[in-house]
């Protein structure tokens, strides 16, 4: 999932500072599953925003809406009924959704209220962690299905470097070592030998390296 | 100021702080009439929401009665309930509201008692903290 984290009260009640009126927008995808941006957050940052403004002796009218997807122009648009009463829009999508929102609606200032982070999976409840940073050419096969460019700090590809200790990484000994947890579980799946095989340098323009992607599916473009 | 009387919301779990009110009541302990009792199937039960929505509506103060530690019915909703009031108590800082409105307290079902002094104690903390700032907008509001 896309992982994000609401941003500092303070920054949100700044942006809002001008309006009296606002559309709040939560997505019930990935920021709900977080617990960043869906319907619950909506409704506790609505609260907090409103007690912020009324603290200070003004009003803040919020209109709360979780969208299904906020990432999906179809469910965007759901939002034309409310729009024209809102003097802006904050989104708790992550930043496709915000972008989303900005691009149906030109007139309108969209404020995003949360920090998109990192594509992650849950660790435990409550904690998670990165895990894909979407590089266009996976090497889990060849890795033990061990992220090298997530994962590790300096994204080797033929690793570990001389910083490994004791199964963590040397940017921080609460990190565990990529490259140890790769070499673990080639050999538990007795793969030593592919440690051997030294992975060729990695083409970056499939990543962020080649500018904004694009997938073009012809089977289903209309 | 003078005058002010604050109104406390206080979320009860059925299997301690709500019959320990009532153990206060058979044993004619007063406690200030400035608490109101939710009664909860349990104090994990009680989501941030509720707690921010009785702030918004104008509660002074807000606190969530839970079991003894290792005293849950349901096992853990205590813990989890106090990790929600510390996550409140720090929105609420940071919104300057103040965190000392929003409290967490654990007890029996027998203690009478300990409900009837932890309302007291509460009430004059919040009688001391002065009326919830977003009160007065409130007012205005309802009368326009
Ligand atoms: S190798 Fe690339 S695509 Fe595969 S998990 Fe790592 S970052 Fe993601
Ligand atoms: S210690 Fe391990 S994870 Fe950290 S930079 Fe070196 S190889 Fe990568």
């Amino acid at each position: 999932m896309i992982t994000a984290e609401r941003k500092p009260m303070e920054e949100l009640i700044e942006c809002l500072r001008p309006y009296h009126r606002i559309l709040l927008v939560g997505c019930n995808e990935c920021v709900t599953v977080c617990s960043a941006g869906g319907r619950k957050e909506v409704g506790i940052l609505s609260s907090a925003l409103q007690m912020a403004f009324m603290k200070e002796g003004k009003t803040l009218d919020v209109k709360e809406i979780t969208l299904e997807r906020q990432c999906d122009p179809e469910y965007v648009e759901e939002l034309v009924t409310h729009i024209d009463q809102a003097e802006a829009v904050m989104s708790m999508a992550c930043g496709c959704g915000v972008q989303e929102i900005a691009g149906r609606f030109k007139s309108k200032p969209v404020f995003p209220a949360l920090n998109t982070t990192f594509m992650g999976a849950s660790e435990r409840q409550g904690v998670w962690v990165e895990r894909c940073q979407g590089c266009g050419e996976c090497v889990l096969a060849l890795t033990g299905g061990i992220c090298p460019i997530a994962r590790c700090a300096k994204q080797l590809l033929n690793g570990p470097c001389g910083g490994s200790t004791n199964g963590k990484c040397e940017v921080d000994p609460d990190i565990d070592c990529a490259w140890q947890l790769i070499w673990d579980r080639l050999k538990a799946l007795g793969l030593e030998d592919r440690y051997e095989d030294n992975i060729a340098a990695k083409d970056w323009r499939t990543g962020r390296g080649g500018g904004p992607r694009k997938i073009i599916r012809e089977d289903l473009v209309k | 100021m003078e005058n002010f009387e604050p109104v406390i919301v206080a979320f009860c779990c059925h299997y301690c702080a709500y019959t320990a009110a009532d153990m206060a009541g058979s044993k004619r302990l007063c406690y200030p009439p400035n608490v109101k009792i939710i009664k909860v199937p349990c104090s994990g039960k009680v989501d941030a929401i509720h707690i921010m929505k009785a702030l918004e509506m104008g509660a002074d103060g807000v606190y969530v009665a839970g079991c003894l530690d290792g005293d849950c019915h349901f096992k853990n909703g205590n813990i989890g309930a106090a990790k929600r009031v510390a996550y409140i108590k720090k929105l609420l800082d940071e919104i300057g509201i103040g965190g000392e409105r929003v409290e967490m307290v654990l007890m029996s079902a027998g203690m009478g008692e300990r409900f009837a002094q932890t309302a007291t104690e509460i009430t004059e903390k919040i009688r001391k903290l002065g009326p919830n700032p977003v009160k007065s907008v409130n007012e205005a509001k309802t009368a326009a």
